[in-house]
Protein backbone atom coordinates (compact mmCIF):
# COMPACT_ATOMS: atom_id res chain seq x y z
CA UNK A 1 0.00 0.00 0.00
CA UNK A 2 1.10 3.53 -0.71
CA UNK A 3 -0.27 6.90 0.29
CA UNK A 4 -1.73 9.01 -2.50
CA UNK A 5 -2.80 12.64 -2.28
CA UNK A 6 -4.65 14.78 -4.79
CA UNK A 7 -7.18 17.58 -4.97
CA UNK A 8 -10.73 16.41 -5.66
CA UNK A 9 -13.40 19.03 -6.32
CA UNK A 10 -11.24 21.66 -4.69
CA UNK A 11 -10.48 19.70 -1.50
CA UNK A 12 -7.16 18.10 -0.61
CA UNK A 13 -7.67 14.38 -0.06
CA UNK A 14 -5.42 11.42 0.56
CA UNK A 15 -5.74 7.70 1.11
CA UNK A 16 -3.96 4.36 1.09
CA UNK A 17 -4.02 2.59 -2.29
CA UNK A 18 -2.45 -0.42 -3.98
CA UNK A 19 -0.51 -0.20 -7.22
CA UNK A 20 -3.51 -1.56 -9.09
CA UNK A 21 -6.06 0.82 -7.50
CA UNK A 22 -7.87 2.63 -10.29
CA UNK A 23 -8.83 6.28 -9.94
CA UNK A 24 -12.50 5.23 -10.21
CA UNK A 25 -12.03 2.81 -7.29
CA UNK A 26 -10.26 5.45 -5.20
CA UNK A 27 -13.01 8.00 -5.86
CA UNK A 28 -15.89 5.62 -5.21
CA UNK A 29 -14.57 3.36 -2.45
CA UNK A 30 -11.87 5.53 -0.91
CA UNK A 31 -13.69 8.85 -0.94
CA UNK A 32 -17.33 7.72 -1.20
CA UNK A 33 -17.83 9.79 -4.36
CA UNK A 34 -20.13 7.32 -6.08
CA UNK A 35 -21.37 9.79 -8.68
CA UNK A 36 -18.55 8.57 -10.93
CA UNK A 37 -20.05 5.44 -12.43
CA UNK A 38 -18.28 2.33 -13.66
CA UNK A 39 -20.30 0.97 -16.54
CA UNK A 40 -18.20 -1.36 -18.66
CA UNK A 41 -14.84 -1.41 -16.87
CA UNK A 42 -13.32 -2.04 -20.32
CA UNK A 43 -12.61 1.60 -21.28
CA UNK A 44 -15.46 1.82 -23.75
CA UNK A 45 -18.55 3.36 -22.15
CA UNK A 46 -17.32 6.66 -20.69
CA UNK A 47 -19.60 6.59 -17.61
CA UNK A 48 -16.49 7.04 -15.43
CA UNK A 49 -15.18 10.19 -17.14
CA UNK A 50 -13.74 12.79 -14.75
CA UNK A 51 -11.46 15.76 -15.34
CA UNK A 52 -7.77 15.56 -14.45
CA UNK A 53 -6.12 18.98 -14.59
CA UNK A 54 -9.01 20.06 -16.80
CA UNK A 55 -8.84 17.16 -19.26
CA UNK A 56 -11.57 14.52 -19.59
CA UNK A 57 -10.22 11.03 -18.87
CA UNK A 58 -11.65 7.60 -18.08
CA UNK A 59 -11.09 7.12 -14.36
CA UNK A 60 -11.45 3.34 -14.78
CA UNK A 61 -8.44 3.39 -17.11
CA UNK A 62 -6.15 5.53 -14.96
CA UNK A 63 -4.27 4.42 -11.85
CA UNK A 64 -4.84 6.49 -8.72
CA UNK A 65 -1.09 6.75 -8.09
CA UNK A 66 -0.51 8.02 -11.63
CA UNK A 67 -2.52 11.18 -10.89
CA UNK A 68 -1.05 11.91 -7.46
CA UNK A 69 -0.96 15.66 -6.96
CA UNK A 70 -3.44 16.35 -9.76
CA UNK A 71 -6.60 18.45 -9.67
CA UNK A 72 -9.51 16.05 -10.16
CA UNK A 73 -13.07 17.14 -10.81
CA UNK A 74 -15.99 14.73 -10.61
CA UNK A 75 -19.72 15.09 -11.15
CA UNK A 76 -20.04 15.96 -7.45
CA UNK A 77 -18.02 19.10 -8.17
CA UNK A 78 -20.19 20.28 -11.07
CA UNK A 79 -23.06 22.01 -9.28
CA UNK A 80 -22.88 25.72 -8.54
CA UNK A 81 -21.57 26.75 -5.11
CA UNK A 82 -25.12 27.46 -3.89
CA UNK A 83 -26.10 23.87 -4.71
CA UNK A 84 -28.12 24.70 -7.80
CA UNK A 85 -27.47 22.72 -10.98
CA UNK A 86 -24.79 23.99 -13.35
CA UNK A 87 -25.85 25.15 -16.81
CA UNK A 88 -24.99 21.79 -18.39
CA UNK A 89 -26.76 19.76 -15.69
CA UNK A 90 -29.84 22.00 -15.92
CA UNK A 91 -29.87 21.59 -19.70
CA UNK A 92 -29.84 17.78 -19.34
CA UNK A 93 -32.89 18.09 -17.07
CA UNK A 94 -34.69 20.63 -19.27
CA UNK A 95 -34.18 18.65 -22.47
CA UNK A 96 -34.65 15.20 -20.98
CA UNK A 97 -31.08 14.22 -21.80
CA UNK A 98 -31.29 11.07 -19.73
CA UNK A 99 -33.53 8.15 -18.96
CA UNK A 100 -31.98 5.80 -16.41
CA UNK A 101 -29.19 8.30 -15.70
CA UNK A 102 -26.37 5.80 -15.44
CA UNK A 103 -24.29 7.34 -18.24
CA UNK A 104 -25.16 10.92 -17.26
CA UNK A 105 -22.18 11.72 -15.01
CA UNK A 106 -19.80 10.81 -17.84
CA UNK A 107 -21.92 12.64 -20.41
CA UNK A 108 -21.91 15.81 -18.30
CA UNK A 109 -18.16 15.65 -17.68
CA UNK A 110 -17.41 15.05 -21.37
CA UNK A 111 -19.80 17.83 -22.39
CA UNK A 112 -18.15 20.23 -19.92
CA UNK A 113 -14.72 19.43 -21.39
CA UNK A 114 -16.03 20.04 -24.90
CA UNK A 115 -17.64 23.39 -24.05
CA UNK A 116 -14.50 24.55 -22.23
CA UNK A 117 -12.51 24.05 -25.47
CA UNK A 118 -15.22 24.87 -27.96
CA UNK A 119 -17.96 27.09 -26.47
CA UNK A 120 -20.25 26.96 -29.55
CA UNK A 121 -19.91 23.49 -31.08
CA UNK A 122 -21.94 22.34 -34.06
CA UNK A 123 -24.22 19.34 -33.71
CA UNK A 124 -21.67 17.24 -35.63
CA UNK A 125 -18.91 18.33 -33.26
CA UNK A 126 -21.00 17.41 -30.22
CA UNK A 127 -21.72 13.97 -31.66
CA UNK A 128 -18.05 13.41 -32.54
CA UNK A 129 -16.96 14.50 -29.07
CA UNK A 130 -19.41 12.16 -27.35
CA UNK A 131 -18.26 9.09 -29.32
CA UNK A 132 -16.67 7.66 -26.19
CA UNK A 133 -19.80 8.03 -24.06
CA UNK A 134 -22.34 5.29 -24.52
CA UNK A 135 -26.03 5.62 -23.57
CA UNK A 136 -28.19 2.50 -23.87
CA UNK A 137 -31.57 4.06 -23.03
CA UNK A 138 -32.45 7.13 -24.98
CA UNK A 139 -30.43 7.29 -28.08
CA UNK A 140 -28.35 10.42 -28.18
CA UNK A 141 -30.73 12.98 -29.60
CA UNK A 142 -31.76 14.71 -26.38
CA UNK A 143 -28.25 14.49 -24.97
CA UNK A 144 -26.89 16.33 -28.01
CA UNK A 145 -29.75 18.82 -27.74
CA UNK A 146 -28.95 19.43 -24.06
CA UNK A 147 -25.28 20.08 -24.82
CA UNK A 148 -26.17 22.49 -27.61
CA UNK A 149 -28.66 24.26 -25.34
CA UNK A 150 -26.03 24.49 -22.58
CA UNK A 151 -23.77 26.25 -25.07
CA UNK A 152 -26.44 28.93 -25.42
CA UNK A 153 -27.54 27.91 -28.91
CA UNK A 154 -31.15 27.80 -30.01
CA UNK A 155 -32.36 24.20 -30.11
CA UNK A 156 -35.96 25.05 -30.99
CA UNK A 157 -35.45 23.77 -34.52
CA UNK A 158 -34.24 20.35 -33.36
CA UNK A 159 -37.26 18.07 -33.08
CA UNK A 160 -37.72 16.06 -29.89
CA UNK A 161 -37.55 12.30 -30.32
CA UNK B 1 -6.20 -7.36 -12.00
CA UNK B 2 -3.14 -8.79 -10.22
CA UNK B 3 -1.42 -6.34 -7.95
CA UNK B 4 1.97 -4.77 -8.68
CA UNK B 5 4.23 -2.08 -7.33
CA UNK B 6 3.72 1.34 -8.94
CA UNK B 7 6.56 3.78 -9.45
CA UNK B 8 6.56 7.14 -11.20
CA UNK B 9 10.05 8.43 -11.99
CA UNK B 10 10.61 12.03 -13.10
CA UNK B 11 13.54 11.44 -15.47
CA UNK B 12 14.46 9.03 -18.27
CA UNK B 13 17.52 7.88 -16.31
CA UNK B 14 15.40 6.95 -13.28
CA UNK B 15 12.88 5.15 -15.50
CA UNK B 16 15.59 3.10 -17.21
CA UNK B 17 17.02 2.16 -13.81
CA UNK B 18 13.60 1.09 -12.50
CA UNK B 19 12.95 -0.94 -15.65
CA UNK B 20 16.13 -2.93 -15.08
CA UNK B 21 14.37 -4.67 -12.15
CA UNK B 22 12.99 -8.15 -12.78
CA UNK B 23 9.32 -8.07 -13.73
CA UNK B 24 9.23 -4.31 -14.31
CA UNK B 25 7.27 -2.98 -17.30
CA UNK B 26 6.74 0.54 -18.63
CA UNK B 27 3.31 2.19 -18.46
CA UNK B 28 2.54 5.13 -20.71
CA UNK B 29 -1.06 6.35 -21.10
CA UNK B 30 -2.32 2.87 -20.22
CA UNK B 31 -5.24 2.92 -22.64
CA UNK B 32 -4.30 -0.53 -23.92
CA UNK B 33 -2.22 -1.86 -21.05
CA UNK B 34 -4.78 -1.24 -18.28
CA UNK B 35 -7.61 -3.14 -20.07
CA UNK B 36 -5.08 -5.94 -20.73
CA UNK B 37 -4.16 -6.07 -17.03
CA UNK B 38 -7.83 -6.18 -16.07
CA UNK B 39 -8.22 -9.31 -18.18
CA UNK B 40 -5.21 -10.81 -16.38
CA UNK B 41 -3.40 -11.22 -19.69
CA UNK B 42 -0.30 -9.64 -18.21
CA UNK B 43 1.24 -9.83 -14.74
CA UNK B 44 4.00 -7.29 -14.10
CA UNK B 45 5.68 -7.10 -10.68
CA UNK B 46 6.19 -3.40 -11.15
CA UNK B 47 4.77 -0.72 -13.45
CA UNK B 48 7.01 2.21 -14.24
CA UNK B 49 4.86 5.17 -15.25
CA UNK B 50 6.39 7.33 -17.98
CA UNK B 51 3.82 10.12 -17.69
CA UNK B 52 5.72 12.16 -15.11
CA UNK B 53 8.85 12.64 -17.22
CA UNK B 54 8.86 16.22 -18.51
CA UNK B 55 11.69 15.58 -21.02
CA UNK B 56 9.46 13.01 -22.79
CA UNK B 57 6.60 15.41 -23.45
CA UNK B 58 6.02 18.06 -26.08
CA UNK B 59 6.28 18.75 -29.78
CA UNK B 60 8.85 20.81 -31.61
CA UNK B 61 9.65 21.50 -35.26
CA UNK B 62 13.32 20.89 -36.00
CA UNK B 63 14.89 21.18 -39.45
CA UNK B 64 12.00 19.91 -41.59
CA UNK B 65 10.91 17.34 -39.03
CA UNK B 66 8.61 17.18 -36.03
CA UNK B 67 10.08 15.79 -32.85
CA UNK B 68 7.40 14.46 -30.52
CA UNK B 69 8.16 13.29 -26.99
CA UNK B 70 7.25 9.65 -26.40
CA UNK B 71 4.85 10.49 -23.55
CA UNK B 72 2.95 13.15 -25.52
CA UNK B 73 -0.78 12.36 -25.57
CA UNK B 74 -2.73 12.12 -28.82
CA UNK B 75 -4.77 15.23 -27.97
CA UNK B 76 -1.61 17.33 -27.71
CA UNK B 77 -0.39 16.03 -31.09
CA UNK B 78 -3.82 16.79 -32.61
CA UNK B 79 -3.63 20.38 -31.35
CA UNK B 80 0.06 21.24 -31.63
CA UNK B 81 1.11 19.38 -34.79
CA UNK B 82 -1.70 20.93 -36.87
CA UNK B 83 0.36 23.93 -38.01
CA UNK B 84 3.35 21.77 -39.05
CA UNK B 85 2.02 18.39 -40.17
CA UNK B 86 -1.78 18.53 -40.63
CA UNK B 87 -2.16 14.90 -41.74
CA UNK B 88 -0.48 13.69 -38.56
CA UNK B 89 -2.59 16.01 -36.40
CA UNK B 90 -5.76 14.77 -38.10
CA UNK B 91 -4.74 11.16 -37.48
CA UNK B 92 -4.09 11.87 -33.80
CA UNK B 93 -7.43 13.67 -33.48
CA UNK B 94 -9.32 10.59 -34.62
CA UNK B 95 -7.74 7.95 -32.41
CA UNK B 96 -10.25 6.40 -30.00
CA UNK B 97 -12.35 9.07 -28.32
CA UNK B 98 -11.51 12.36 -26.54
CA UNK B 99 -10.85 10.75 -23.14
CA UNK B 100 -8.54 8.14 -24.70
CA UNK B 101 -6.71 10.91 -26.59
CA UNK B 102 -6.06 12.77 -23.34
CA UNK B 103 -4.19 9.78 -21.86
CA UNK B 104 -2.92 7.59 -24.70
CA UNK B 105 0.54 8.50 -26.03
CA UNK B 106 2.44 8.24 -29.30
CA UNK B 107 5.27 6.30 -27.65
CA UNK B 108 2.85 3.85 -26.07
CA UNK B 109 1.09 3.25 -29.37
CA UNK B 110 4.34 2.66 -31.26
CA UNK B 111 5.76 0.39 -28.53
CA UNK B 112 2.59 -1.72 -28.54
CA UNK B 113 2.43 -1.86 -32.38
CA UNK B 114 -1.17 -3.03 -32.50
CA UNK B 115 -1.82 -4.26 -36.07
CA UNK B 116 -4.83 -1.91 -36.31
CA UNK B 117 -3.38 1.16 -34.56
CA UNK B 118 -3.12 4.42 -36.49
CA UNK B 119 0.31 5.78 -35.45
CA UNK B 120 2.45 2.95 -36.89
CA UNK B 121 1.24 3.89 -40.39
CA UNK B 122 2.21 7.54 -39.85
CA UNK B 123 5.65 6.63 -38.52
CA UNK B 124 6.35 4.20 -41.37
CA UNK B 125 4.98 6.44 -44.14
CA UNK B 126 6.90 9.44 -42.81
CA UNK B 127 10.15 7.47 -42.62
CA UNK B 128 10.30 8.37 -38.94
CA UNK B 129 13.13 7.71 -36.54
CA UNK B 130 12.21 6.08 -33.23
CA UNK B 131 14.43 7.56 -30.54
CA UNK B 132 14.90 5.40 -27.43
CA UNK B 133 16.82 5.77 -24.20
CA UNK B 134 19.80 4.06 -25.86
CA UNK B 135 19.70 4.41 -29.69
CA UNK B 136 17.82 5.60 -32.78
CA UNK B 137 15.88 3.13 -34.94
CA UNK B 138 14.62 3.79 -38.47
CA UNK B 139 10.89 3.04 -38.85
CA UNK B 140 11.74 0.60 -41.66
CA UNK B 141 13.69 -1.51 -39.13
CA UNK B 142 11.46 -0.86 -36.14
CA UNK B 143 8.16 -2.58 -37.00
CA UNK B 144 8.68 -6.34 -36.94
CA UNK B 145 5.19 -7.85 -37.16
CA UNK B 146 2.00 -7.90 -35.14
CA UNK B 147 2.75 -6.46 -31.65
CA UNK B 148 6.47 -6.96 -32.39
CA UNK B 149 9.09 -4.19 -32.56
CA UNK B 150 12.85 -3.76 -32.47
CA UNK B 151 12.66 -2.58 -28.83
CA UNK B 152 14.66 -4.59 -26.31
CA UNK B 153 13.38 -5.51 -22.87
CA UNK B 154 13.18 -2.35 -20.74
CA UNK B 155 13.95 -0.02 -23.68
CA UNK B 156 11.66 3.01 -23.87
CA UNK B 157 10.70 5.34 -26.70
CA UNK B 158 11.74 8.80 -25.55
CA UNK B 159 10.83 10.62 -28.79
CA UNK B 160 9.76 10.15 -32.38
CA UNK B 161 11.25 12.23 -35.19
CA UNK B 162 8.95 12.51 -38.21
CA UNK B 163 10.18 14.18 -41.40
CA UNK B 164 7.42 16.48 -42.68
CA UNK B 165 6.26 15.52 -46.19
CA UNK B 166 5.34 17.96 -48.97
CA UNK B 167 1.86 16.42 -49.05
CA UNK B 168 0.24 13.73 -46.93
CA UNK B 169 -3.07 12.27 -45.84
CA UNK B 170 -4.32 9.43 -43.70
CA UNK B 171 -7.65 7.81 -44.49
CA UNK B 172 -9.07 5.41 -41.96
CA UNK B 173 -12.02 3.09 -42.41
CA UNK B 174 -13.38 3.19 -38.87
CA UNK B 175 -14.26 0.05 -36.97
CA UNK B 176 -17.09 1.90 -35.22
CA UNK B 177 -17.18 -0.12 -32.00
CA UNK B 178 -13.48 0.05 -31.16
CA UNK B 179 -12.65 3.15 -33.24
CA UNK B 180 -9.45 1.42 -34.31
CA UNK B 181 -8.76 1.33 -38.04
CA UNK B 182 -10.54 -1.55 -39.73
CA UNK B 183 -7.98 -0.59 -42.36
CA UNK B 184 -6.08 2.68 -42.67
CA UNK B 185 -3.72 4.07 -45.32
CA UNK B 186 -1.15 6.83 -44.83
CA UNK B 187 0.29 8.38 -48.00
CA UNK B 188 3.25 10.79 -47.76
CA UNK B 189 4.88 12.57 -50.71
CA UNK B 190 8.49 13.67 -50.26
CA UNK B 191 10.87 15.35 -52.73
CA UNK B 192 12.55 11.99 -53.35
CA UNK B 193 9.41 9.84 -53.66
CA UNK B 194 6.16 8.68 -52.14
CA UNK B 195 5.75 6.35 -49.16
CA UNK B 196 2.53 4.41 -48.54
CA UNK B 197 2.00 2.61 -45.22
CA UNK B 198 -1.00 0.46 -44.38
CA UNK B 199 -2.38 -0.53 -40.99
CA UNK B 200 -5.27 -2.81 -40.05
CA UNK B 201 -4.72 -5.15 -42.97
CA UNK B 202 -1.75 -7.50 -42.86
CA UNK B 203 -1.23 -10.36 -40.42
CA UNK B 204 2.34 -9.02 -40.22
CA UNK B 205 1.19 -5.62 -38.94
CA UNK B 206 1.88 -2.28 -40.61
CA UNK B 207 3.58 -2.53 -44.02
CA UNK B 208 4.66 -0.46 -47.02
CA UNK B 209 2.95 -1.03 -50.35
CA UNK B 210 5.94 -0.89 -52.70
CA UNK B 211 4.03 -1.05 -56.01
CA UNK B 212 1.79 1.84 -54.97
CA UNK B 213 4.82 3.86 -53.89
CA UNK B 214 6.47 3.36 -57.30
CA UNK B 215 3.28 4.25 -59.20
CA UNK B 216 2.62 7.35 -57.08
CA UNK B 217 6.24 8.50 -57.25
CA UNK B 218 5.83 8.59 -61.05
CA UNK B 219 2.37 10.14 -60.97
CA UNK B 220 0.88 11.40 -57.69
CA UNK B 221 -2.77 10.91 -58.65
CA UNK B 222 -5.47 8.41 -57.60
CA UNK B 223 -5.58 7.01 -61.18
CA UNK B 224 -1.97 5.89 -60.84
CA UNK B 225 -3.19 3.08 -58.56
CA UNK B 226 -5.82 1.86 -61.04
CA UNK B 227 -4.06 -1.27 -62.31
CA UNK B 228 -2.66 -2.34 -58.93
CA UNK B 229 -4.01 -4.85 -56.46
CA UNK B 230 -2.94 -6.51 -53.21
CA UNK B 231 -3.49 -10.16 -52.37
CA UNK B 232 -5.84 -10.94 -49.47
CA UNK B 233 -3.94 -14.14 -48.63
CA UNK B 234 -1.99 -12.80 -45.66
CA UNK B 235 -4.55 -10.22 -44.58
CA UNK B 236 -6.40 -10.13 -41.26
CA UNK B 237 -9.68 -12.00 -41.56
CA UNK B 238 -12.27 -11.59 -38.80
CA UNK B 239 -15.98 -10.99 -38.30
CA UNK B 240 -15.56 -7.38 -39.43
CA UNK B 241 -14.02 -8.20 -42.79
CA UNK B 242 -12.28 -10.93 -44.76
CA UNK B 243 -8.72 -10.78 -46.06
CA UNK B 244 -9.79 -10.02 -49.64
CA UNK B 245 -12.15 -7.30 -48.34
CA UNK B 246 -9.26 -5.64 -46.49
CA UNK B 247 -7.03 -5.98 -49.57
CA UNK B 248 -9.70 -4.18 -51.57
CA UNK B 249 -9.98 -1.48 -48.88
CA UNK B 250 -6.23 -0.84 -49.07
CA UNK B 251 -6.55 0.32 -52.66
CA UNK B 252 -9.77 2.27 -52.16
CA UNK B 253 -8.37 4.10 -49.14
CA UNK B 254 -4.99 4.71 -50.80
CA UNK B 255 -6.78 6.43 -53.70
CA UNK B 256 -8.82 8.52 -51.27
CA UNK B 257 -5.67 9.46 -49.36
CA UNK B 258 -3.91 10.60 -52.53
CA UNK B 259 -6.96 12.68 -53.47
CA UNK B 260 -7.07 14.21 -49.98
CA UNK B 261 -3.32 14.94 -49.72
Amino acid sequence: MAKVSMTVNGKSVSGEVEGRTLLSTFLREGLGLTGTHVGCDTSQCGACVVHIDGKAVKSCTTFAQDVAGAEVKTIEGMANTDGSLSTIQQAFQDHHGLQCGFCTPGMVMSAAALLADNPKPTEAEVRHHLEGNICRCTGYHNIVKAVLAASGQDVGQIAAE
Amino acid sequence: MYNFEFVKPSSIAEAVKALAEDGAQPLSGGQTLIPTLKQRLNQPDMLVSLTGIAEMKGIKAEGGALVIGGATPHAAVAAEAAAHYPALAALAGNIGDPAVRNRGTIGGSLANNDPSACYPSAALASGATIVTDRREIAADDYFQGMFATALDEGEIITAVRLPIPQKAAYVKFNQPASRFALTGVFVAKFADGVRVAITGASNDGVFRWAEAEAALSANFAPEALEGLSLSGDNMISDLHGTGPYRAHLCKVLAKRAVAAA
